[in-house]
């Protein structure tokens, strides 16, 4: 199979306007992906599903990931002047990361036996602008997948066939699998208390200590 | 009538018995339970049922498809919060008199999924249970042993009387409330009624 640049040179050439970035990962897995923009997301899938030398006709896998906003600190060497003496200082740099919903697609070839190539796409926040467009027009396996990543995640996929929760009942409104989500407060009995569960069930006898 | 004059009478070939104890005999021996698996408990009870460790020499072969026939409902697996209000009302469609047996790490507590979002910690937070089983999953041996203790304890219920059997007292419940699916959790979260934590000893 082509490598990621490649493809990413290809799909630019195809679609027009197409913003792809390729994301590095530096685990020992080294297996990066195609953040693709939501815009094009649906031609650059297309794409990818019907170029007759790719041929990724099968979505394995599609899941979130939740990025809450967070403060990365960086350091780096910076060269600076001290008493006339040019010196290397350690420096802090602290970068603000905004926060953001990834849905991860994981598409193979059945018909050419490779893959796996990796699409992300990202919502531009996670509070209100959590709309991507769904991809299960083309793959129809991601429909479940979807709804469980609009279920546990709250992404909202535009054009999915039935967009409802799958896992959580109707009523629910939480989306558990997000980082900020806070579990009902149900610490009665833990004859074993140990970790963080030991702040909780203490958290939760103070509560009912002052009702 | 005491047990030595009994056992004289039986060896002049007199049998005497109790109304009681051959209601309880007759009830502990055919207890029919509700066909009803949650999760990888259920493969052990459906085993217990087959040829290899045969429930049925206890008299329950028959797993009734419906709880309008069923006396034992085994709650072989893990209660979501989703499935817990449909095992309330399973449990409020049978007939008295009824038993629950909680198989199961899951059924009991919750399990290994005890701190998760969506499993419910322990059916006994919103029907009363009769025999519960540790294990994860039980060996249907365990399923049999529950089956055994729980027919112990039918044969020991009192017809009359203040101790008498559940199902005996017109002022017992027989049904218990359906919780609701709330916007964060299940609603109410536990039936104070039947269920309050244990007191922990340190």
């Amino acid at each position: 199979m082509e490598t990621l640049e490649q493809i990413k040179s290809r799909v630019e050439a195809a679609v027009a306007g197409a913003q792809l970035t390729v994301v590095p990962n530096d685990s020992p897995v080294a297996q990066p992906s195609l953040l693709v923009d939501n815009a094009h997301a649906v031609a650059v899938a297309g794409f990818l599903r019907d170029d007759p030398e790719l041929q990724l006709d099968y979505c394995s896998n599609m899941t979130g990931v939740d990025w809450p906003e967070a403060e990365l600190t960086e350091k780096i060497k910076v060269k600076q002047v001290v008493d006339g003496v040019e010196k290397e200082v350690e420096e802090v740099k602290k970068t603000l990361r905004p926060g953001c919903l990834e849905a991860v697609y994981h598409l193979y070839s059945m018909a050419k036996k490779h893959g796996p190539v990796i699409l992300r796409l990202r919502t531009e926040n996670r509070a209100d602008k959590n709309h991507l467009p769904s991809l299960t027009p083309l793959w129809r396996g991601c429909e479940f997948q979807e709804r469980e990543a609009y279920d546990l995640f709250g992404i909202v996929f535009d054009g999915h066939p039935d967009l409802r929760r799958i896992l959580m009942w109707d009523e629910f409104k939480d989306h558990p699998m997000r980082k900020d989500y806070v579990e009902p407060d149900d610490y009665e009995y833990e004859p074993t208390p140990h970790d963080e569960l030991v702040e909780k069930v203490k958290a939760h006898q103070a509560k009912e200590a002052s009702v | 009538m005491d047990q030595g004059l009994r056992s004289e009478l039986q060896k002049q070939g007199v049998f005497t018995t109790t109304l009681e104890e051959v209601y309880n005999w007759g009830r502990a021996n055919s207890v029919w339970p509700l066909t009803f698996g949650l999760a990888c408990c259920a493969i052990e009870m459906i085993a217990a049922s087959m040829s290899r460790f045969d429930l049925a020499r206890f008299g329950a072969e028959v797993f009734r498809p419906s709880p309008r026939q069923a006396d034992l409902m085994i709650v072989a697996g893990t209660v979501t919060k989703k499935m817990a209000p449909l095992v309330v009302r399973l449990y409020n469609q049978m007939p008295e008199p009824k038993y629950v047996i909680a198989m199961g790490a899951c059924a009991i507590s919750g399990g290994p999924f005890k701190q998760g979002y969506n499993v419910l910690k322990g059916i006994d937070r919103y029907v009363p249970v009769d025999v519960v089983i540790p294990g994860c999953p039980p060996r249907p041996e365990a399923l049999i042993h529950a089956f055994m203790t729980l027919q112990e304890k039918i044969e020991q219920q009192k017809l009359t009387g203040p101790h008498r059997a559940r199902h005996l007292d017109p002022d017992a419940p027989s049904e218990f409330p359906v919780p609701v699916y709330g916007e964060h959790d299940l609603v109410p979260p536990k039936n104070p009624q039947i269920w309050q934590p244990p007191v922990v000893q340190r």
